[in-house]
């Protein structure tokens, strides 16, 4: 792979001098990016300018103009960095700005290379603010400044991903709702996914899916704590099938998932009771004990690696949705937003999720989805660049 | 796991008045003194491998004959799978019962009956089993069972729980999961990877995505972040130990914390975890704890039940016992025919595991009676019997140790000698031994066997074992002499103390009182003096006493009590010449008397029927004592006990009532075993005199005095 080598060919980092954002009145100088470094996967959200006037683009730098043309002609970077076009916000309007908002994501093992791209390429020089949220704004703040020259603006994790989803929601989806639920997600035949108005968000219970799971708890624009977490997120559901299927990407994973039958990994409730356990209320379907069955040597050479990772997807998704379940009612707040990188691509596990809440919450409880998944933070990162003015 | 019920025959040992009419009194002796069978209600419940059923079976069929056992419960998985090998073998039916009404039946029976039942884990302090004082009032608590599966429930009452959760990740996932990581089969296995690995290598930790701690929300950087996470690689090998640790770590932290989430919903502070992924395994005991901890922020308590293993089985056999409603009974833990807490975990002294064979036991005795709170307790919900703890303090606790093995040989060959008669007395008698230097040497290793390890549990444990081998009451016939002697002394002891003015004869009452706790079989130092000098008498024991300058606060020149509560302690001088005057100087003074004896012997502590047999010789020399008896002033009760201890948390009911109606405003605890080693910090709500003469040189440089030193505590109950 490389970030960095496939840049260097395809992109040349000018040294002219722009702007200081002292002479202007304008705002802030560009390129405006919003960074989130999290513990698998690096968000970066880039704002495109579209509205860029002659005179701009004659005072303009070399450098900058490259970074555009690289950031917004290409789908993937490196072997690795992968821009999700079908995100794009396109015509925002942002600080007075008008241009389209790009979402880019890579791994977090990846963040040297990336850092040493930006230091071949003089990106201090341009004298922007680079404002990072996520563990990795922490980690690697020392090598961005030897490696990299650069001062990282480090903004808290939770008040970006508060502010993005916020802000994405106002926005809309080009013309469409960045909200939406599962209708009948108990009834497979008539589950369907409808656009949900999250005009009056609070009080709103976010569940952040990344490698681990965060819980928070918001009450108004300004009010928002942490719950309480999980350690069993997407990095475990991801882990674990390395281990057990020997897959090497998440796409991977969850493609296998797609094709297993977990129940012949798990033990349901009517492997144990012959049908429903009627002294509790508990279905016949209903997992009793996650890989229970793999306590038997005859089923566990009976599986197919497509059973395990639809095990394990099951059992962490289960999870997430009983601690975020449980915390719903101890916070008493019916509505649950589910984000983060988790739920890419990740339809089993959203519907999953629609229907634990309803079905254990007897309807009480809506789950909630966001199509713009993993990206608040890196958008809150942004909305704090413009902020700090 | 199996549980039986069987009556057991055993020898008890019983005193009977001589018709007494015109014979010569002066040498017959007091009473009459036989041996008889009685029968017993004993619960056996045997917890063993599947692999090992067949021989657990030929065990219970050789203790089952003279039962009229016809049906034997079953619950779980191995109801089904054996039930038509125990029933071909026992020639009894199976009957299949519901797991998790079972479990609470018997987590609710444990909870009332067996006293230390409930511990907290503590790792790493030096008292690895913190056990949890009996609380009155066990309702409401959460149950969280953790299975293949987990199941909290949540139990307000007796029949009324509810279940109010659960989690797919539990015990099977452990193991299913680990041995699909790791190719190791075993549970036990699984978790001996887990304590061996380092779960940092394949968990995703804070300091791991931020380069430290999360400081602005208080997260440690060795927190973990996302398990697993460092295995998103298909190319890297892991080791299984690490692999092992962090399922378990992953496990254990997200029962932790939805029995949590669970516990604050329903506002509860108390967690009970049983089922076999913690079943004896300080490991994941470990990890509960610490998650709970962690989450809860200590304000919830993770506890662990002694008896764990067998919930399900004394929740099976109640529910077939329900028509005789076992439930109105008390019942007690047998020492003698219960292995200790962790005696099968492979955690502990593996080397010893294969040495003490296949299964564990609890053997509990039915009560005769019900047994209840002293109601004059201040706080029965802190109320802590004992006074030195000796799990915690380990210098007492060698030291115990010890002297009992060195009074044991003494003590079998006492046992022996009570018996002239019987045949086999010798040989029960070093079974007797054998059998008590075993839990001596088993309490060594695991003082933490049998709840918080004490005197009295020392003590109780050697009348179990006696019992076990069928001697009743060793002491029987030195208590009969000795009474006999110190009732001949009774008139001229009134005499001389009638003799005397008032302040001068309080003085001598209690000195009397005290001199009379001298005589006391169980403590060594006085049964050496009583073995040489068998003259020794009341006035040389008056002479023994320590620190006689001491001058009383006892208040008693105020009004009079309205009712006094007695524990006598021994038989013979210290019932007759010491407790006696001053019962009957409270009775001229208006004082109401409750004397409260042990039910059952024990070394050579007066018995309640011993007591009944006494007060009828005195009064009839006694005008005072006679008319106090007649008129229901004087009131003898047993406590409901057999130790040479008192517990003021199990007393006869009977008494407690009594206790109540009379409006008691006044307790005198008598003698080592009652008032030192027991309730010596007890805190009542009435006036209580606390005294005994410390006869224990070990214990007397503790409490900084000599041997032979007297404690005379007074307490009255601040307004």
């Amino acid at each position: 792979m490389s970030w960095a080598q496939h840049g260097q060919s395809e992109t040349r980092w000018g040294l002219v001098q722009h702007r200081r954002s002292g002479d202007s009145t304008e705002g802030h100088v560009f390129p405006w990016f919003g960074l989130d470094i999290g513990g698998t996967l690096v968000k970066l959200v880039y704002f495109e300018p579209k509205d860029i006037t002659a005179e701009e683009e004659e005072e303009e730098v070399e450098n900058l103009k490259s970074i555009r043309k690289y950031l917004t002609s290409n789908v993937a970077y490196g072997s690795t960095g992968i821009r999700d076009v079908h995100l794009e916000l396109k015509d925002l309007t942002l600080c007075g700005r008008k241009g389209n908002l790009h979402f880019i994501r890579f791994p977090t093992h990846d963040m040297p290379a990336f850092i040493q791209m930006g230091s071949e390429k003089h990106f201090s020089s341009l004298h922007t603010t680079l404002c990072a949220t996520g563990g990795g704004a922490y980690k690697f703040e020392q090598d961005f400044l030897t490696m990299g020259d650069l001062e990282l603006c480090k903004l808290d994790e939770l008040d970006c991903l508060v502010k993005g989803v916020l802000y994405i929601d106002s926005v809309g989806f080009n013309g469409h709702s960045e909200c939406y639920y599962f209708e009948n997600p108990t009834d497979p035949e008539r589950c369907q996914k409808l656009p949900f108005n999250l005009e009056n968000p609070y009080p709103l219970l976010l569940v952040n899916i990344g490698s681990g799971v965060s819980i928070l708890a918001a009450y108004s624009k300004d009010n928002y704590k942490r719950v309480t977490g999980t350690s069993l997120g997407g990095g475990t559901f991801f882990g674990l099938c390395c281990l057990l299927t020997g897959c090497s990407t998440f796409e991977e994973a969850l493609e296998m998932a797609s094709h297993g039958d977990s129940t012949k990994v798990d033990k349901l409730v009517r492997d144990i009771y012959g049908g429903d356990y009627e002294r509790f209320g508990l279905p016949g379907w209903a997992v009793a004990s996650s890989f229970g069955n793999m306590m038997s040597k005859e089923k566990r050479e009976s599986v197919s690696k497509e059973d395990l990772a639809r095990a394990t997807l099951i059992t962490i998704t289960n999870n997430i949705g009983s601690i975020a379940r449980m915390c719903a009612l101890n916070e008493n707040i019916n509505r649950v937003v589910f984000v983060g990188n988790f739920l890419r691509i990740n339809t089993i596990s959203m519907r999953l999720l629609a229907y634990a809440l309803d079905y254990w919450s007897k309807g009480q409880l809506k789950a909630l989805f966001l199509e713009h998944e993993g990206y608040f933070g890196a958008v809150g990162a942004l909305l704090g660049l413009l902020d700090s003015a | 796991m199996l549980a039986y019920y069987s009556t057991v025959q055993h020898k008890v040992a019983r005193v009977r008045s001589f018709d007494h009419s015109g014979k010569d009194i002066d040498n017959e002796p007091l009473y009459e003194i036989s041996v008889q069978e009685e029968i017993t209600a004993r619960l056996h419940f045997i917890k063993f491998e599947n692999t090992y059923i067949e021989t657990c079976l030929d065990f219970i069929k050789d203790h089952l004959v003279n039962t009229e056992t016809k049906v034997i419960k079953a619950t779980g998985g191995g109801a089904y799978k054996f039930k038509d090998l125990i029933e071909k073998k026992l020639g009894l039916k199976v009957d299949k019962e519901d797991v998790m009404t079972c479990l609470i039946k018997g987590c609710n029976f444990v909870l009332r009956n067996i006293p230390h039942e409930v511990f907290a884990y503590q790792k790493d302090s030096d008292t690895e089993f913190r056990f949890q004082t009996n609380h009155p009032n066990i309702f409401p608590y959460l149950l969280v069972n953790i299975g293949s599966g987990v199941s909290i429930v949540k139990v307000e009452s007796e029949d009324k729980f509810e279940w109010i959760g659960g989690s797919s990740i539990g015990g099977g996932t452990f193991w299913g999961l680990g041995a699909l990581l790791t190719k190791t089969k075993k549970f036990d296995e699984l978790l001996q990877l887990a304590s061996k690995g380092q779960h940092t290598n394949v968990d995703m930790l804070v300091k791991d995505v931020y380069g430290g701690a999360y400081q602005t929300l208080g997260l440690s950087g060795n927190l973990i972040a996302s398990s697993f996470g460092k295995s998103t690689t298909a190319d890297k090998e892991f080791s299984k130990e690490d692999m092992a640790k962090s399922l378990l770590h992953m496990i254990s932290n997200d029962i932790g914390q939805l029995a949590c989430l669970h516990a604050k919903l329903h506002n509860l502070d108390k967690i009970y975890f049983g089922g076999f992924f913690i079943r004896g395994h300080p490991v994941t005991m470990r990890t509960i704890t610490y998650s709970i901890n962690f989450f809860s922020k200590g304000e919830v308590q993770a506890l662990f039940l002694r008896h764990e293993g067998y919930l399900g089985a004394i929740g099976a056999f109640l529910k077939g016992a329900e028509q005789d409603n076992p439930n109105q009974y008390s019942w007690g833990e047998n020492y003698a025919g219960s292995s200790g807490l962790m005696s099968t975990s492979p955690d502990v002294y593996p080397m010893q595991r294969t040495r003490s064979g296949t299964f564990d036991m609890l053997e509990m005795d039915r009560l005769e009676r019900p047994l209840v709170n002293l109601p004059l307790l201040k706080d029965p919900s802190t109320y802590i019997p004992d006074t030195v703890d000796l799990t915690d303090d380990a210098m007492a606790r060698k030291y115990w140790l010890t002297c009992f093995e060195e009074a044991l040989d003494g003590v079998a060959k006492r046992a022996a000698a009570s018996q002239p008669d019987s045949v086999d007395a010798q040989e029960r008698a070093e079974k007797f031994r054998q059998k008590y230097w075993n839990k001596l040497q088993t309490l060594r290793q695991q003082p933490f066997a049998y709840g918080t390890l004490t005197v009295r549990s020392l003590l109780d444990t050697r009348e179990h074992c006696l019992n076990e081998f069928n001697f009743p009451d060793p002491y029987s016939k030195v208590k009969q002499k000795e009474n006999g002697i110190a009732l001949k002394c009774f008139q001229s002891v009134i005499e001389s103390l009638d003799s005397l003015g008032w302040e001068e004869r309080q003085f001598a009452l209690v000195k009397g009182l005290l001199a009379g706790n001298v005589f006391d079989w169980g403590a060594k130092a006085v049964s050496d003096v009583l073995e040489s000098e068998p003259q020794f008498g009341f006035e040389e024991a008056k002479s023994k006493l320590q620190g006689k300058g001491r001058s009383l606060d006892l208040d008693l020149d105020g009004p009079p009590h309205k009712c006094a509560l007695i524990f006598a302690d021994n038989s013979g001088i210290d019932i007759i010449l010491g407790v006696f005057p001053f019962v009957r100087e409270l009775l001229s003074r208006g004082t109401e008397v409750i004397l409260a004896c042990n039910s059952g012997p024990a070394l050579n502590d007066v018995t309640y029927s011993e007591s009944l047999i006494v007060t009828e010789r005195i009064a009839a020399m006694d005008p005072v004592i006679h008319s106090a008896l007649r008129d229901e002033k004087l009131l003898l009760v047993q406590t409901g006990s057999s130790s040479p201890c008192l517990d003021l948390s199990r007393l006869d009911q009977g008494l407690a009532v009594l206790v109540r109606e009379r409006q008691t405003d006044l307790v005198v605890i008598e003698g080592m075993g009652r008032a030192i080693h027991t309730n010596y910090y007890a805190v009542l709500r009435c006036e209580s005199l606390k005294l005994a003469v410390i006869k224990n040189s070990w214990l007397a440089d503790r409490l900084g005095g000599k041997i032979f030193s007297v404690i005379f505590k007074y307490e009255v109950p601040c307004k």
